[in-house]
């Protein structure tokens, strides 16, 4: 595994540059249109949306895992689009994502499989030699008590939980979470926002160095007082908002629709 | 002067029918089809290249992940189908030899039994019928586990994680296929072999196993055995590409899965027909 280069503070981490984010089922189709956004270190975003406005195509673009159908999309200060296949893959190593639905965990692997995969993978290192690791990113995730069962045995809450597992297991510098709150109880909504809110203030388990995390969400109103930068994804368009105060004086039409929904 | 000898002579029905304009939408469907063959030829080439060069260049890469999952893939392709292979075996040796035998006895050449279970099962049958047999059991399979994988998104995890699923999903099963469907054709070809003997030795056929099995060592040639071992190889190769290619490369949704596996079973039994025909080339010009 390769070690990350270290990171200027005031650099961004991620960055686009008037991108289109295309469909991923149809890539000549750009859902949003002129997007220039960026994430700096530590920072906490929410990224709001309605159903189909494009959310989760946003986020597999700014995690790398597909190109923008037009302008740039910039990881760690290199366009991704020029990047070769080790570069790519030595900067995905530096952003945990968390999907919607569950994860995309795989299902024909235990809990603690799914967590291992990638430190055993990228370190080439038998199970043994990863379950020290494994044990404090389950325990930091409390799925511990889970670790035996089949993934595809766990309901929706608990799969979102083994995911954020996984994403954390290899220290990333980013996590990227798509929707992570859609059918939560709020006790667990709640367990969400105290470990994000940990994790961005800079956890143990990060060493103490803040994580920067962006979330999409089809309901901005439970981040208000969470994220501490938002931004909406409203009819092809990107809307940056501002800070918490910017968004609670925000007067725009579309904004006070989406916060009163 | 004769009126009837006056007017033109009627051309040939042929070729009156030739000069007669295709129907537009025949012309439009063959040039789907022959476009649609084009584009599965260069995709599935493409696939095939990009996984033989995954699996040259990162085949030590991750050896304590990738390495336990070929040998899953040889104990599910290879070990799992050993009785399955053992019982149609033995009754592929029972039917070879019977009907070759009756025949051989019509010309008195019957002590010409070994040499034909040779011809017929080494050369051909024996690895064709073998990955049919594998691409039945496995490569269906292997098309819906995979379709189902990127149908819930488990492919675009993997990447997010860093692990090319190339290396991490075809490069074991392709080696594995390959190298389950030769050890499966050689246990095939032992088994239909002593069961030909014993077929010859209920029917009182005056073959005695010393001469069987001379005629056999006679009949074979080095180059059977290379071209078993490539011809092999090659079929488990062709079918673990095509059905990874069916499940893998392309977005899917899960009422795609059924139509996709159609597709690689058709697309797989072409292409080892077609490559068996070429080794046939090869072995006549060798």
């Amino acid at each position: 595994m390769s070690t990350p280069a270290p990171t200027d503070a005031a650099a961004p981490l991620i960055e686009l540059a008037g991108a289109d984010i295309a469909s991923a089922q149809e890539p000549d189709v750009a859902l949003v249109e002129r997007v220039s956004w960026r994430l700096r270190p530590g920072e906490y975003w929410a990224v709001g949306g309605w159903h189909w406005s494009g959310k989760s195509d946003w986020l597999t673009t700014v995690a790398g895992l597909q190109h923008p159908a037009a302008g740039r999309h910039l990881l760690f200060g290199e366009d991704s689009t020029v990047m070769t296949q080790e570069e790519l893959v030595a900067a995905r190593l530096r952003i945990g994502v968390v999907f919607e639905h569950g994860g995309r965990l795989f299902t024909q692997m235990t809990v603690r499989e799914n967590i291992a995969l990638p430190l055993r993978y990228h370190r080439n290192c038998p199970p043994e030699e990863t379950s020290g690791t494994v044990e404090a990113v389950m325990a930091l995730a409390g799925v511990t008590e889970l670790a035996r069962q089949s993934t595809g045995q766990l309901n929706r809450s608990w799969q979102q939980r083994v995911a954020l597992a996984r994403a954390l297991v290899l220290r990333p510098e980013v996590l990227l979470l798509d929707n992570p709150l859609a059918g939560l109880d709020p006790r667990q909504a709640r367990w969400w926002f105290d470990t994000l809110a940990a994790l961005n203030a800079g956890h143990a388990w990060l060493e103490g160095r803040p994580l920067a995390v962006v979330a999409t969400t089809d309901d901005l109103r439970p981040w208000r007082d969470q994220a501490q930068q938002f931004a909406l994804l409203q009819g092809r368009r990107w809307l940056p908002l501002g800070g918490r105060a910017e968004l609670a004086a925000c007067e725009e039409s579309t904004v006070r629709e989406f916060l009163a929904a | 002067m004769d009126q009837d000898s006056a007017k033109p002579a009627a051309p040939p029905l042929l070729a009156s029918v030739l000069a007669l304009p295709l129907p537009r939408s025949y012309l439009n469907f063959v040039g789907r089809q022959i476009f649609r063959l084009l584009q599965t030829i260069q995709g599935v080439g493409a696939f095939a290249l990009i996984t033989l060069g995954v699996t040259f260049t990162k085949f030590n890469a991750s050896w304590r992940v990738t390495h336990p999952l070929i040998r899953a893939q040889i104990d599910r392709a290879g070990v799992r189908l050993l009785p399955g292979v053992v019982f149609f075996g033995l009754v592929l040796g029972l039917v070879i030899v019977a009907q070759t035998v009756a025949l051989l006895q019509r010309v008195g050449a019957e002590q010409y039994a070994g040499t034909v279970m040779v011809t017929v099962l080494i050369r051909e049958l024996g690895p064709l019928a073998t990955a049919l047999l594998v691409l039945a059991r496995v490569g269906t399979a292997i098309v819906v586990e995979l379709g189902l994988s990127r149908a819930q998104g488990e492919v675009e995890a993997l990447e997010a994680l860093g692990i090319d699923p190339v290396h991490y999903l075809v490069m074991p099963r392709v080696i594995g296929l390959a190298a389950a469907i030769f050890s499966l054709t050689v246990y095939l070809v032992l088994v239909a072999v002593f069961s030909g003997y014993l077929f010859i030795f209920l029917q009182d056929v005056p073959l005695t196993p010393g001469d069987y099995f001379n005629q056999i060592g006679r009949a074979l040639r080095w180059e059977d055995f290379a071209l078993l071992g490539l011809k092999t190889a090659t079929f488990g190769a062709i079918i673990a590409t095509v059905t990874c290619f069916q499940g893998l490369a392309q977005r899917l949704r899960l009422e795609d899965v059924s139509d996709a596996t159609t597709r690689a079973v058709a697309q797989s039994v072409a292409g080892c027909v077609a490559a068996d025909a070429l080794f046939i080339v090869v072995y006549v010009v060798m």
